[in-house]
C-alpha cells in the first residue's frame, strides 16, 4: 500500500497546480498517514469498527489517486423542490457548483484555502490522508450579523465514474460575529465500494448559530467516514442531525469545542440499520470554559445482521464550571444477529457541574405491541408504529421546522 | 535501600543475617526464582511447571498501559518474590513506636488495643489470644468439611481440588499481571465449601494473614459447591506502611450449580502521603465464574487506600439463570489515583447483573470506573442494569466514567445511567444548620450517597468502612 500511495500522491500533485506550500503541507501529512496506516481495533476510538480490517474486506486495494480535471456532469433532477436552497454540488469530491442565489453576495465571502490546519501529532490518520489527497479547499465565510436566507444543501455526490477509490473532501466554514446558516448535507451515491472520507471545520464566532443536518439514505456500498469540528465562541449555538441509514458503513464523528461561555452544542442521531450494515456515531464535546451546555440524543433500531456503535464522550476541565451535559442513547435490536454497541463516556475535572449519560438497549416492549394488537392492528403494524415513534422523537428535536418537515418525508416518519 | 538494609543486618552479631538471607529469594525475576520459591514450598511437580509455563508466556506479555493512571515504570528484576516473615527484630517493639498518626486512625476505627497491636505484629501475648480464637472456629468449620486454609496447605494437602480449579476462571495466559502472579505467587488463601453447606460464619482473611504473613502477590481461590453458600471478608483495614509497591494478587472464585459466593473487601493500604509519595499499587485481578445453573457472585469493595487502584472484580455469568453483582465505593484523595469497575459477561441464558458504583473523589486525586458489560449471542432473555454515581469535592480532582457497551442478543436489555455532581450547598447548609461542623456534614452526605453499597456489606464491616469513609475524606474540605 505505501507504494501505491506515493505513485498516486504523485501522480495527483503532477495533475494538479498546487502552491509550494500547499505541497509542502501536503507531503507532510502524507508522511504522518504513512507512519500510522489505517486505523485498526488498537486504536481506542476504533475499537468497535476496525476501519482497516473493513476497508480491506469490502473493497481490498484503494486506489489514492482521483481525478478532479474529469468534467462530471450534473443531473438537475437529483435537487430537491420542496424548498427553494442554495447549493454545493460535490462530485467524486470535486467542487463542480456552489451557487447562493438566495443570498446577498457581498456579505458571502468565497475562497480557497492555501493553508489548512493540521497536526502531524494528531492520533486521528485519516485527517492526514484527506489533507494530503484532497483537492482544493473552499472556504465560506459568512460576514457579520448575516443570517442565510434560505438553507444551503450540500450535495454529496458519486457517479459510476469512480469505483474502489479513495475520495477525500474538506470544506471550511468561518462563522463571523451574529450570523446564521442551516445547513443540509445530502449523500447521493450512484458508484461501488468507494471509500470517502470528509472532512468539516466550522468556526463559529459569538452569537452564531449553525444548523447542521447531515443525510445519508441511498443505499450503497461504500464506506465513509465524515468528521465534522466545530469551534464555538461565546454565546453561539450548533445543532446536527444525523440520519445514518444508506451506506454499507459509515462512522460520523462529531467533535464540539465550546470555547466561549454560554455556548451550546446538541447532537442528535439515528441509525436505521438492515442488512449487514455498520453505522458508527462517535461525538465528542469538550467544555473548555463556564457556563456551557451540551445535549446528545442517539437512537438506533437494528434489523438482520446490522451493528450500531455510538461512542460519546463528554470532557469537562476544570475551568469549565456550571457545565450542563446529558447524553442518551436507546437501541432497539430487532433480530438475533443484531449487535449495538456503546461507549458513553464522561470525563470530568469540575466539580459545580451537572453531567449524566444514560444508555439502553434490548427488544421491542412486548406489552406495547400487545396493546396495539389488541386496539386491532396486526403485528407488523404495531411494531413498525412503534418504531416511527422510538424514531420520531429525535426528528422532532429539529428546530427549523421547514427542514424538519421535509426530512420526515424525505426519512418516511410521520 | 534495601541492600543496605541487609548490609546493616549482616553487622548484627546475634547472627540473624543468615536467618534473613534464606528466607528471601534473589532478587529478579528468573527461572531461577520461580524454582525457588516452588522449591521452598515443597510443591508438586505440576505446580512448578504450571508455573513455568507462567513465566514463558510472561516473557512476551507486555505491560498494559490503556489505563488512565500512570505510573513511573516497574522494574520486575529489582523485586524481590519471595521473603519470609520479617524477625520480630524489625518489627516496632511497642505502640509508642509507631506513627502517632497511625495510632490516631485505628483510635478512630475503633480498632482495640489488642487488635491493633497484632495488626503491626507486635510480639506480644496478644498474638496466642487469636490464634486460639482461629483455632476455635476452625473446628468448627471443619466438623461441616468445609476447607479454609492458606493456599500453599491446600497444595499439600487437597492437590486435587487444587488442580482442577486453579487457573480455571484467571488462566496463565491472561494479561501481564495475572500471568506474573501465576508464575510468582507465594501464598493466598484456599476455600472450599462442600455441597449444600451453608457456612455459619463469615470466611475472613484477617485470622490467617496474621499467621503466615502472605506476600504482595497472593492467590485466593474459593470454590462454592453445588447449593452451597459463602460470605468471604477480604480485609485490608490495617494501613501499610510501605513504599511505592507492587500488590498485585489473583483471586478466582467458582460457583457450581445453586451456589452463592458473596466476597467483600475493605481495602485501605497505605495511599501514599500527602504529596502523592510512596503507597501501594493495588493491581489486582478479581474474577468469578458463575459455572452451574442458579449460581451467584456477588462482590463489594470498599477501595479507599492504596496509591493506584486497578482493578476490575468480574463476573462471569455462564450458567443458565445465573446472577452477577457489583456494588463498589472508591474514594481517592490528596494524589490517588484510582481505575475501577466491573466486568460482566453474560453466556448462559437468563443470566442477570446488576452494578450500582460509587465514586468520591477529593484533592487533587483522580477516579475512573471503567466497566463491560457484554451480552452474547446465546445469553437471551438477559439483563444488565448499570449505576455509576460520581461524586467530586473541589477542582483540581477529576471523576470520569468509561462503560463498554455491547449487547448482541435482541432478547436482552442493558440499562445504563451515569451522574456526576458535588455536594449541594443546600445539603450542606441545612446539617450545619442542625450543628454539624462541616466535616461531618459531608461525612453525613458522603454516606448516604454510597448507603446503597455500605448495605450489601456484612454488619461489622459495614460500621468499619462507615468510619472509614469518613477518615479517608478528612481535610478534603474547607
Amino acid at each position: 500500500m505505501e507504494q501505491k500511495l506515493k505513485t498516486d500522491f504523485d501522480k495527483f500533485i503532477s495533475n494538479s497546480n498546487f502552491s509550494n506550500q500547499e505541497i509542502k503541507l501536503k507531503k507532510e501529512s502524507l508522511d504522518n498517514f504513512l507512519k500510522k496506516g489505517f486505523p485498526n481495533r488498537k486504536l481506542e476510538n476504533w475499537k468497535f469498527s476496525d476501519i482497516n480490517q473493513i476497508i480491506q474486506k469490502n473493497i481490498g486495494e484503494l486506489t489514492f489517486y482521483n481525478n478532479y480535471n474529469i468534467e462530471n456532469e450534473i443531473n438537475d433532477n437529483i435537487f430537491i423542490k420542496e424548498i427553494h436552497h442554495n447549493k454545493i454540488v460535490i462530485v467524486n469530491g470535486k467542487v463542480e457548483r456552489l451557487s447562493f442565489e438566495y443570498e446577498e453576495s457581498d456579505k458571502i465571502d468565497l475562497t480557497t484555502l492555501d493553508n489548512f490546519n493540521q497536526n502531524p501529532n494528531d492520533d486521528n490518520s485519516l485527517l492526514s490522508l484527506n489533507n494530503s489527497f484532497s483537492n482544493k479547499i473552499h472556504n465560506i465565510l459568512v460576514k457579520k450579523n448575516y443570517s442565510f436566507k434560505k438553507p444551503l444543501i450540500i450535495y454529496q455526490i458519486t457517479n459510476e465514474k469512480v469505483s474502489n477509490t479513495n475520495i477525500n473532501f474538506q470544506l471550511n466554514f468561518e462563522l463571523e460575529e451574529n450570523s446564521s446558516i442551516k445547513i443540509i448535507n445530502l449523500y447521493d451515491d450512484n458508484s461501488e465500494k468507494n471509500f470517502i472520507n470528509n472532512l468539516f471545520n466550522f468556526n463559529l464566532g459569538k452569537n452564531v448559530i449553525l444548523k447542521n443536518y447531515k443525510i445519508d439514505k441511498k443505499s450503497n456500498t461504500n464506506i465513509k467516514y465524515d468528521y465534522s469540528s466545530i469551534n464555538q465562541k461565546e454565546n453561539s449555538i450548533s445543532e446536527t442531525f444525523i440520519f445514518s441509514s444508506g451506506s454499507d458503513y459509515i462512522k460520523n464523528e462529531v467533535s464540539c469545542n465550546l470555547e466561549g461561555q454560554y455556548s451550546s452544542a446538541f447532537i442528535n442521531g439515528i441509525h436505521l440499520l438492515s442488512k449487514n450494515k455498520h453505522h458508527e456515531i462517535r461525538t465528542n464535546t469538550n467544555h473548555l470554559y463556564e457556563n456551557t451546555k451540551s445535549y446528545q440524543l442517539i437512537k438506533s433500531v437494528i434489523d438482520d445482521s446490522s451493528k450500531s456503535v455510538y461512542q460519546g464522550k463528554i470532557y469537562v476541565d476544570s475551568k469549565a464550571q456550571k457545565t450542563d451535559g446529558y447524553q442518551l442513547s436507546k437501541a432497539v435490536l430487532l433480530n438475533e444477529q443484531a449487535e449495538f454497541n456503546a461507549k458513553p463516556e464522561l470525563e470530568i475535572y469540575a466539580d459545580d457541574v451537572k453531567c449524566s449519560h444514560g444508555s439502553a438497549s434490548g427488544s421491542l416492549d412486548e406489552d406495547s405491541i400487545f396493546y396495539l394488537m389488541s386496539r386491532g392492528l396486526d403485528q407488523k403494524t404495531a411494531k413498525e408504529l412503534l418504531i416511527n415513534g422510538f424514531l420520531l422523537d429525535v426528528v422532532e428535536k429539529i428546530t427549523d421546522e421547514e427542514i424538519k418537515k421535509l426530512l420526515k418525508n424525505m426519512i418516511g416518519l410521520n | 535501600m534495601r541492600d543496605k538494609q541487609i548490609e546493616d543486618l549482616k553487622d548484627y552479631k546475634y547472627g540473624f543475617s543468615t536467618n534473613i538471607e534464606s528466607f528471601k529469594a534473589p532478587k529478579g525475576l528468573n527461572e531461577e526464582v520461580i524454582r525457588f520459591i516452588s522449591n521452598i514450598k515443597k510443591e508438586p511437580d505440576w505446580l512448578l511447571q504450571w508455573r513455568l509455563k507462567a513465566f514463558e508466556r510472561l516473557k512476551v506479555l507486555n505491560e498494559p498501559n490503556w489505563q488512565k493512571p500512570k505510573y513511573p515504570k516497574i522494574d520486575y528484576q529489582n523485586l524481590y518474590y519471595y521473603s519470609a516473615p520479617k524477625s520480630f527484630k524489625e518489627k516496632p517493639k511497642n505502640l509508642e513506636d509507631l506513627d502517632p498518626k497511625l495510632l490516631e486512625t485505628y483510635k478512630k476505627l475503633g480498632i482495640p488495643l489488642q487488635e491493633q497491636k497484632r495488626l503491626n505484629g507486635i510480639a506480644v501475648d496478644a498474638v496466642f489470644d487469636s490464634v486460639s480464637v482461629a483455632t476455635t472456629f476452625k473446628d468448627t468449620l471443619t466438623e461441616k468439611g468445609i476447607i479454609f486454609c492458606s493456599i500453599s496447605e491446600a497444595i499439600q494437602k487437597h492437590p486435587d481440588l487444587v488442580k482442577k480449579y486453579l487457573g480455571s476462571v484467571i488462566p496463565i495466559t491472561d494479561h501481564f499481571f495475572a500471568t506474573l502472579n501465576s508464575a510468582v505467587f507465594t501464598d493466598g488463601s484456599f476455600v472450599y465449601i462442600p455441597p449444600n453447606v451453608k457456612c455459619p460464619m463469615e470466611l475472613s482473611t484477617y485470622f490467617r494473614i496474621n499467621a503466615s504473613d502472605t506476600g504482595q502477590f497472593e492467590r485466593t481461590l474459593i470454590i462454592a459447591d453445588k447449593g452451597s453458600y459463602v460470605s468471604y471478608l477480604e480485609g485490608c483495614t490495617a494501613p501499610m506502611r510501605d513504599e511505592n509497591q507492587l500488590h498485585a494478587a489473583n483471586v478466582e472464585l467458582i460457583a457450581l450449580d445453586n451456589a452463592e459466593i458473596k466476597y467483600s473487601t475493605v481495602q485501605n493500604w497505605y495511599p501514599g502521603d500527602k504529596d502523592g509519595k510512596g503507597g501501594i499499587y493495588n493491581f489486582v485481578t478479581k474474577r468469578g465464574l458463575c459455572k452451574g445453573k442458579n449460581s451467584k457472585i456477588s462482590w463489594t469493595q470498599v477501595e479507599t487506600g492504596s496509591a493506584i487502584t486497578w482493578k476490575y472484580p468480574s463476573c462471569i455469568l455462564k450458567g443458565d439463570n445465573s446472577i452477577g453483582e457489583f456494588y463498589s465505593i472508591a474514594i481517592t484523595n490528596n494524589h490517588q489515583k484510582a481505575d475501577t469497575g466491573t466486568k460482566m459477561i453474560h453466556l448462559g441464558k437468563n443470566t442477570k447483573s446488576k452494578i450500582i458504583s460509587k465514586g468520591i473523589s477529593a484533592g487533587k486525586s483522580d477516579m475512573t470506573y471503567r466497566g463491560l458489560v457484554d451480552i452474547s449471542k446465546n445469553a437471551s432473555n438477559s439483563t444488565n442494569y448499570t449505576q455509576c454515581d460520581s461524586l467530586l469535592m473541589g477542582n483540581k480532582c477529576g471523576a470520569h466514567t468509561v462503560p463498554y457497551i455491547k449487547n448482541k442478543n435482541s432478547n436482552s436489555n442493558i440499562a445504563h445511567e451515569a451522574t456526576t455532581s458535588k455536594i449541594s450547598e443546600d445539603q450542606l447548609h441545612y446539617c450545619q444548620q442542625r450543628g454539624l461542623n462541616q466535616e461531618e456534614a459531608v461525612g453525613l452526605i458522603v454516606n448516604g450517597f454510597c448507603k446503597e453499597v455500605l448495605q450489601q456489606l456484612p454488619m461489622e464491616f459495614a460500621v468499619e468502612a462507615q468510619k472509614l469513609v469518613g477518615i479517608s475524606l478528612e481535610g478534603s474540605v474547607g
